[in-house]
């Protein structure tokens, strides 16, 4: 399961230019505007992955998080920022598993949040199965 | 019609319970009203000039006669007993309470409706050919295909936060009747090798700048569809603008691009998003389609209509159009009566119109982009009657695509977007025109009017169209001739200096005198435009 909250910061993360050019590190951030598949060739050594969401609205790191871990990527993908309770079951279902909101939730409501979808209708980042393979078997 | 299973009842009950955790949230001040607007937006909650405004989703226009009574109570009940059809096949109340939104939803629930992503940067209502399952002129049924695409883009996690709004049309005729190309994706079902495939078209659209959707793959198999559009949308939500909210919808994406390389990304992505297996099996789509299985229809019916009721031949002639089975007739009934605010409804015309449906069409109703009603599966033996009852209602206006079936935005009536009021031109130009006869002279004219540059009424795509704008603090109005949303698709272009309301009226009836003097037999007008050009039409409005 997801679910630890971070407060946000206290792992050092470097960005992804100086991440492509300093091949040790383990831990890269990745702004909304940069490209997710820059990452696929170094993911297996890639311990922590944080996506900017500079903006709630702003909703490319949905997309940059699916791309990773649809290319296989397994460790921490965070979201940071804006980081709403009512965006987090979409984040969760885009692959995400930690969040470092920049204001802190409510953990009730986040509890609530991600328990309020039974099933979902569509395949994504998450390992949930569809309503059309429960339909079908 | 198709029926939820226990999954859908789910999924929507969750939505009424999230939404009314929000609401509950937002009056306690838990949330901003900034943090809260995308929340209510996504569930058809906008906040207009009086008022809440709910816009209730009819997927791809389809409603049952239970469902068309459920709109007709909750206009009742929380409204000020009428509602509003909209271009995009759904209805709106204007005069809503907040508080009692979540009541609403879960009223709506209870007949397998919802207001799901009827508003926001998501993607919104499927919507289809308001004939669909009944013309005689499509291929299939498009509806199953405009289900399985509603279901994929409800709550889709990824394409919710999206640069702008996306919509998508489903149709599957040769005739256009849904602006398909005027899309973000339009897709029209094609058949190739006697298999049933999509072509998508998409990048189009009108709002401030109109663009025709050019066709981006020909031909999608049905197991590739959802993938298609989740490439579609990838390369949108990643690419698409989203520095300037009136250049951030995927047609600028694509002009920007040009369609050959959004074409070529679309492609480099749907490669990868093929092999997630996000495709269901052609068992769901079987399913799904079944569930659209045409009503049984006697096809000996009786295919002969006493016309011996002028009043009766003239609304047949106009506002009744053939089925593919013989014996019965698609009815179309307008919601444009002459002073009548276009698409709107009272609670007991919405009421009759469902019993009607019960009664005479196999207890169907659709919605039209256009902001009329539907009959769809009616028999010729049962038209007397049924206008008769529409008559004795004021639904049986026989104006079917002439010059007073005007499609409107509510504009500054309601509307906190708008720059002018749509709502009182349409109704001046309907008195100007309201003699039948000259209207049925005039034939096939569609005016469409829209109170600011968003381009809600479609004025891009009308035959004539309007657009309302604020010149100086006053009103003033530019027309536009030469537009198309059909199959024969065009953007309208501006005559020239715009009007006052009671001007634009006056230069219409100049434009459609050059037309009369000018046809040629059987030409309609927007014919008669193409083949003379804007410069006849110019000088009899400012010479």
């Amino acid at each position: 399961m997801v679910e630890h909250i971070h407060a946000g910061g206290e792992e050092p993360a470097v960005t992804l230019d100086a991440f492509l050019e300093q091949s040790n590190a383990t831990a890269v951030r990745l702004e909304s505007d940069e490209d997710a598949r820059a990452l696929i060739p170094f993911l297996d050594r890639l311990a922590l992955i944080e996506i900017a969401f500079p903006k709630f609205r702003d909703g490319r790191g949905y997309s940059s998080a699916r791309i990773l871990r649809e290319a296989g990527y397994t460790g921490e993908l965070r979201a940071q920022g804006d980081v709403l309770v009512d965006q987090i079951a979409y984040m969760k279902r885009c692959g995400f598993d930690t969040f470092a909101p920049e204001k802190e939730l409510n953990p009730a409501d986040v509890e609530a949040a991600l328990a309020r979808w039974p099933e979902h209708y569509q395949g994504a980042g998450d390992n949930s199965v569809p309503i059309w393979k429960l339909r079908h078997g | 019609m198709y029926k939820y299973d226990e999954y859908d009842h789910a999924m929507v009950e969750a939505r009424v319970a999230e939404f009314s955790d929000q609401v509950r949230r937002r009056l306690a001040g838990e949330i901003t009203e900034d943090q809260f607007k995308p929340l209510r937006l996504m569930n058809g909650l906008y906040l207009q000039l009086h008022a809440y405004m709910l816009r209730v989703a009819v997927p791809y226009g389809t409603l049952d006669s239970r469902q068309m009574r459920m709109l007709a109570h909750i206009a009742r009940k929380y409204d000020r007993d009428y509602g509003h059809f909209t271009t995009r096949q759904n209805i709106q109340y204007n005069w809503i309470k907040l508080e009692d939104a979540p009541a609403i939803l879960a009223d709506l629930a209870s007949v397998e409706m919802h207001a799901i992503q009827t508003s926001g940067n998501c993607i919104r209502n499927i919507s289809s050919d308001q004939w669909a399952g009944a013309a005689a002129d499509e291929i299939t049924d498009p509806r199953p295909w405009a289900e399985l695409l509603r279901q994929w883009s409800s709550f889709h996690p990824e394409f919710s936060y999206l640069p702008r709004k996306f919509k998508i049309a489903v149709i599957a005729a040769t005739e256009d009747r849904a602006a398909m190309r005027l899309h973000d994706i339009g897709i029209q079902i094609v058949e190739k090798d006697g298999q049933h495939g999509a072509a998508f078209y998409v990048g189009g659209g009108m709002g401030r700048t109109p663009m025709i959707a050019p066709l981006i793959k020909d031909f999608v198999p049905l197991a590739d569809m959802l993938s298609y559009a989740e490439a579609c949308l990838r390369v949108y939500n990643r690419y698409g603008r989203r520095d300037n909210m009136y250049k951030a919808r995927i047609k600028i994406l694509i002009h920007e691009l040009g369609a050959d390389e959004y074409r070529r990304q679309v492609e480099e992505e749907f490669a990868h998003v093929k092999a997630l297996g996000i495709d269901p099996p052609k068992a769901e789509f079987d399913r799904i389609a079944a569930q659209f299985a045409p009503p049984a229809l006697d096809a000996a019916a009786p295919d002969a209509i006493d016309r011996s009721d002028p009043d009766f031949a003239v609304w047949v002639d106009q506002n009744v159009a053939k089925h593919r089975v013989p014996g019965h007739a698609i009815v179309n009934i307008s919601l444009k009566p002459v002073g009548g605010i276009p698409g709107d409804a009272s609670s007991a015309q919405i009421d009759l119109m469902a019993d009607l449906a019960e009664q005479y069409s196999h207890d169907e109703l659709r919605v039209t982009h256009a902001q009329n009603i539907v009959l769809p599966h009616v028999r010729k033996a049962d038209l007397y009657a049924l206008w008769q009852a529409l008559d004795g209602a004021g639904l049986a206006t026989p104006n079917l695509d002439l010059i007073s079936d005007i499609i409107a935005c509510p504009g500054l009536d309601y509307c906190s977007l708008a720059n002018a009021r749509s709502i009182p031109v349409a109704q001046k130009i309907a008195k100007r025109f309201a003699d039948p006869a000259r209207q049925r002279d005039l034939g096939e004219l569609k005016l469409k009017i829209s109170g600011c540059i968003n381009a809600c009424g479609h004025h891009h795509a009308g035959h004539i169209g309007i657009l309302g704008v604020d010149r100086k603090g006053t009103e003033n109005y530019q027309l536009s001739l030469g537009g198309s949303g059909a199959e024969d698709v065009s953007l309208g272009t501006i005559t020239g200096p715009g009007f006052d309301e009671d001007g634009v009226v006056d230069a219409i009836e100049r434009v459609t005198e050059t037309y009369l003097a000018a046809r040629t037999d059987g030409e309609r007008f927007v014919d008669t435009y193409r083949r003379i050009g804007m410069a006849p039409f110019k000088e009899a409005i400012y010479g």
